[in-house]
């Protein structure tokens, strides 16, 4: 069974490119969206998930707390956190949940690390 | 987000919005180095309003009097951007910034480190968004402004002006320290058109992942060269 991305961005466009960056690395991977943490929240109750990658900055929560509720949940997920916002205390805060964190704007070549790093970890589970 | 703007479609309104998230956000992480503690952002907020309607927004949220720190920006978009915060505010953000000095040195200090404050936050939110549009802007050199509410008609423009302004505003506040402000920008209509040409462009080339896209832009370094007009 392929594995599914959820993406979770208030923005749609960077939606929209985050997509077709997992596009090109993962053409097989089934790419799902959320436009906030509660969104994400429901649908990982709803349908299995993988993989997710988050922006930080969100109306509502942010991708950070965000990230901790899924790691609560599911402590192996491969998580990454997107911002441009590189403060030591962001990015030290993504490290505690062990979410990779990605700068933004986001370029395939600075996802594919995560990316394959992901693969990696499903194919072994 | 706010509603929607009747020049921008969604998807170019949610494209501004994020050139305003990554230019702020990077703002934010170069002034975390000066004073050494966590930058808190607010999620940007874009609306079309007019010069009246922008200085009330402003206006109507402090009662205190307030210090702002203006930059003009001249290219194929113009505007002016602020930072602005409560007048009682400053001088923790100076002290922030200097350390703990005696309050003489601080006093001393304040004009110019809140321009070199302003500077650093303006700055570098205006130029990389310019570089991500890949159009440089002029940004003229900070000025610093005081004032209550009705000063700040002459910070905005003239309030009898009804002409619309784009205007982009974001929250800040510094961890453990009792200093807020807020970002602002305002950009001319006249330039809209411009924006909206820039936008659509920047898009197509997100969309499409070209590799030469912004150069300047996706390197560590944030500020590629001729983004700043007064370097």
């Amino acid at each position: 069974m392929p594995a599914c991305i959820l993406i979770v961005d208030d923005s749609k466009l960077a939606r929209i490119v985050a997509g077709r960056k997992i596009q090109a690395l993962q053409p097989d991977w089934e790419r799902v969206e959320a436009a906030n943490a509660e969104e994400a929240m429901a649908m990982l109750a709803q349908r299995r998930i993988d993989v997710v990658v988050l922006d930080y900055n969100m109306p509502g929560r942010n991708g950070l707390e965000l990230a901790a509720d899924i790691r609560a949940l599911h402590p192996d997920m491969p998580i990454a956190v997107i911002t441009a916002n590189v403060q030591d205390e962001v990015v030290a805060r993504a490290r505690s949940v062990n979410a990779t964190f990605v700068t933004k704007p986001v370029t395939e070549e600075a996802l594919s690390g995560f990316v394959a790093g992901a693969a990696l970890r499903l194919s072994q589970n | 987000m706010a509603g929607p703007l009747m020049v921008l479609d969604a998807l170019e309104q949610d494209a501004l919005t994020e050139l305003v998230n990554i230019g702020v956000s990077r703002a934010a992480a170069s002034l975390r180095k000066m004073v050494g503690r966590q930058v808190l952002l607010s999620v940007p907020a874009v609306e079309l309003v007019s010069r009246k309607v922008a200085t009330a927004l402003i206006g109507e949220r402090e009662s205190d009097e307030l210090i702002a720190v203006c930059q003009d920006f001249i290219g194929a978009i113009s505007g002016r951007a602020l930072l602005i915060f409560p007048l009682s505010n400053s001088m923790e953000l100076v002290r922030a910034v200097l350390g703990e000095h005696d309050s003489g040195d601080v006093a001393d200090m304040e004009h110019e480190a809140l321009a070199e404050i302003g500077n650093v936050i303006l700055n570098g939110c205006l130029a990389t968004m310019a570089n991500l549009l890949r159009e440089s802007l002029n940004i003229s050199l900070p000025q610093v402004r005081r004032g209550n509410g009705m000063h700040l008609f002459q910070i905005i423009g003239e309030p009898s002006d009804e002409g619309l302004v784009l205007f982009l505003y974001i929250n800040f506040s510094l961890h453990d320290r009792d200093v807020r402000g807020y970002i602002a920008m305002l950009m001319d209509l006249a330039s809209l058109e411009s924006l909206k040409l820039l936008i659509g462009e920047f898009i197509a080339r997100v969309m499409h992942d070209d590799p030469e896209a912004n150069p300047g832009a996706f390197g560590p370094e944030p500020f590629g060269p001729g983004a700043f007009g007064n370097e």
